[in-house]
């Protein structure tokens, strides 16, 4: 993976820039050399604006946490791939190797409707925290804990729940999807408590809800290209969102009013 | 607002509405087709059967349902379409590529769709409400739809048209049969690749099968 050998690079980075939600924006070209190939996408920016800042000119904000692929913060639509150009990668994990030296990088923020600019790069992902309080949880009476093993779940039930709940909310999906449509998030949600026992009790309403939460927010439709689960850093898959799909139409059924 | 309601206008309803009328149509562009390569067969066997079709009472009930879900479909098609446009008021510089790429068919779905609807409208106008000729088996008089097609024909204009039109059909179906099946909500680990792949085929078979009768007609049957 790493060359160990320091090889550096010289790029061209066009960067979106945008003053706050209100603002048109536009594109800002800034050239950096002695661009380390084992930094990681962030550090690039990080040094970026360094560079900025000791110029007087305004450091590029951009969203960031744990950079280590977990916490779903970090964003960036990198020469057009959310995300950037490796598959099952968040862009805090994306490393300058995948670069070559001259090359022009175009960064943008996430675009949807529904995600509006903050500033920079940074886009206000508040839309999937409301979809997620329209019934993305369960609702315990807490009291002593089952006993283990008490209810079986089959193995291949519990690894789709288990893989459909890496998703890190980052919404690279919805930047993603042409439509921008935030139905792999959605449907990931939705699933992960689907197929467990746990779930059950609220399955009907929360299908409804979530989804309804979804259209309200302005998103797109899903129509199957799969941009999203290619973009998306923890490859939640397709499957999940035709899952979503029966889940709304059984709740639509099941659902007296 | 009531379930149904919310179901209806909810992007997914939306969907499913348009995926099952969509599959509807898919069925009925096979038995289409499968009826026009009777004119291998010749004159007469084209033109019985055509004959036998709307000479069916039945015949007014089908047309209207078909209309019906063409219909259904396209609307909850450019709506949804709409919707999705609106979902992203300022585009990107650069699209989805690399690894990331996604397929030619399924990003082109409205543009084929177009292409079908403007199609669909003309092909009825040149043959269904075309020019009424006439021929005479045995001692029943019944439609020579066969001449006016030969007739049509004859344009390489018409024909290259009618190839493209029929190409985009392919290409809608390859993405669109398969969709409708995972948007109803059909999803299996073990069948979604052979649904994929029967889509693809069902696709190509159905505008290469359509294809054969210009392409037979203008080099071949003269
Ligand atoms: S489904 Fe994937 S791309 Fe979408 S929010 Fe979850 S982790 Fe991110
Ligand atoms: S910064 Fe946490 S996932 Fe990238």
């Amino acid at each position: 993976m790493g060359s160990g050998k320091g090889k550096n690079l010289k790029l061209t980075l066009k960067v979106w820039r945008q003053e706050s939600a209100a603002d048109s924006g536009k594109f800002e070209s800034y050239d950096l050399d002695n661009v380390s190939t084992d930094m990681s996408f962030l550090e690039m920016m990080d040094v970026l604006n360094e560079k900025l800042v000791l110029e007087a000119k305004d450091p590029i904000e951009f969203d960031h946490d744990c950079r280590e692929g977990i916490c779903g913060m970090c964003s960036m639509v990198i020469n057009g791939n959310a995300h950037g150009p490796e598959r099952a990668t968040t862009t805090c994990q994306l490393h300058m190797r995948r670069f070559k030296d001259g090359d022009t990088i175009t960064i943008e923020p996430f675009r949807a409707k529904a995600f509006p600019v903050v500033k920079d790069l940074v886009v206000d992902r508040g839309a999937f925290d409301r979809v997620v309080q329209a019934g993305g949880y369960i609702s315990i009476n807490t009291g002593n804990a089952q006993d283990a093993n008490n209810i079986p779940i089959s193995k291949v039930d519990a690894d789709e729940a288990f893989n459909a709940a890496t998703c890190i909310g980052c919404g690279a999906c919805v930047a993603a999807c042409p439509n921008a449509s935030a139905s792999l998030f959605t449907a990931a949600k939705i699933s992960q408590f689907a197929l467990l026992p746990q779930g059950q009790p609220e399955r009907v309403e929360r299908a409804l809800n979530m989804v309804g939460q979804m259209d309200k927010e302005g998103f797109g439709g899903c129509t199957n290209i799969g941009a999203c689960s290619r973009a998306c850093p923890k490859e939640i898959s397709l499957e999940n969102i035709a899952r979503m799909n029966s889940e709304y139409l059984c709740s639509t059924v099941k659902t007296k009013s | 607002m009531s379930r149904m309601a919310s179901y209806l206008t909810s992007t997914i309803g939306r969907k499913q509405t348009m995926g099952i009328a969509g599959l509807g149509l898919s069925v009925f562009v096979l038995t289409h087709m499968l009826g026009n390569l009777l004119i291998f067969k010749g004159p007469q066997a084209y033109n019985e059967y055509a004959h036998a079709l709307v000479s069916n009472p039945a015949i007014y009930i089908a047309e209207a349902g078909l209309l019906g879900i063409f219909v259904l479909h396209a609307i909850n098609a450019i709506g949804l379409k709409i919707r999705n446009a609106g979902a992203r008021t300022r585009s990107y510089a650069q699209t989805v590529n690399g690894e990331k790429a996604v397929s030619f068919a399924s990003k082109t779905m409205i543009h084929t769709g177009m292409v079908i609807l403007i199609f669909t409208i003309l092909h009825l106008i040149t043959f269904k409400f075309g020019t009424l000729y006439t021929a005479t088996y045995g001692d029943a008089e019944i439609r020579d739809l066969h001449r006016l097609v030969i007739e049509v024909f004859q344009s390489p204009i018409y024909v290259a048209w009618y190839i493209l039109s029929l190409i985009a059909l392919g290409v809608h179906l390859s993405h669109g049969v398969a969709s409708a099946f995972k948007t109803l909500g059909f999803n299996h680990p073990r069948y979604n690749c052979g649904i994929e792949t029967f889509s693809l085929i069902y696709g190509w078979i159905i505008a290469l099968g359509f294809i054969s009768q210009p392409v037979y007609v203008f080099f071949i049957h003269q």
